[in-house]
């Protein structure tokens, strides 16, 4: 997996690619949770289109970096579900917890 | 090397006859059983074997046999306890406690064992009939 990260504005991108597995999930998680609990970021946007695959690990991932930003008030936001992580969320019947956006406009759209 | 058995497998249930949304369901089942053994029958130790082997095989369905793909994974690690295996509550928002819940939900027999010091998990997946091919 790697991660990608740019700054526009007040609100963090992260573009991940690879696989989000036991492995790297580590990796995810903790850059979500500096962007919110350290930087105090008030809106998180992760690119998921290069995601190859994403296991039960990385979906918690998710779930503590979403509820870091509700500890925090802040937004985080999902966009470019491919079929693989579309599918595994919807699994996990997680997917209507997220805010999910079409694409990368609609997701920084103030 | 959980990424290496990911795509092997992914090519064994093509070659199998699996669509590709069954290919990627057995590939996610069996990669968060693998997950499950390193983080609980040998608590977060990479370096353990898992024995994992393959099967086509002949397995009643309805009343009738039908083909599959058995998949054996095994462990020397500490003892599952079927009893305690539960996937958590979907509502229950959050991290943890899905992997079970996506191994049930993607494979049509799921069954664990232990015998000779080792954990063993059986899972099957039916090939639709219509879909299966001759393996030559």
């Amino acid at each position: 997996m790697k991660i990608s990260e740019r700054r526009l504005d007040k609100i963090t991108i992260f573009d991940i690619s690879g696989d989000i597995d036991l492995a790297t999930s580590p990796m995810l998680r903790k850059a979500l949770l500096h962007e919110f609990r350290e930087l105090k970021m008030p809106r998180v946007v992760l690119n998921l289109m290069a995601v190859r695959y994403i296991d039960s690990s990385g979906v918690a991932s998710l779930v503590e970096g979403l509820k870091a930003s509700r500890d925090v008030g802040s937004r985080f936001i999902l966009f470019g579900l491919n079929r693989t992580v579309r599918e595994v969320l919807q699994l996990s019947k997680l997917l209507k917890i997220f805010e999910i956006c079409e694409n990368e406009e609609q997701s920084v759209a103030p | 090397m959980l990424c290496v058995v990911r795509n092997a497998l992914g090519q064994l249930a093509e070659t199998l006859g699996f669509s590709e949304a069954e290919g990627r369901a057995i590939v996610l089942a069996v990669d968060e059983a693998m997950t499950n053994i390193i983080r609980h029958a040998y608590r977060g130790d990479t370096g353990r074997p898992i024995e994992a082997s393959f099967h086509r095989i002949h397995a009643p369905r309805d009343g009738q046999s039908a083909d599959a793909l058995e998949i054996l994974l095994e462990d020397r690690g500490v003892t599952a306890n079927p009893e305690k295996m539960c996937s958590r509550a979907l509502e229950d928002v959050r991290p943890g406690g899905l992997g079970l819940h996506f191994i049930r939900e993607s494979m049509d027999k799921v069954e664990f064992s232990r015998s000779w010091g080792k954990n063993q998990l059986r899972l099957v997946k039916f090939l639709h009939p219509q879909r299966s091919q001759k393996v030559p």
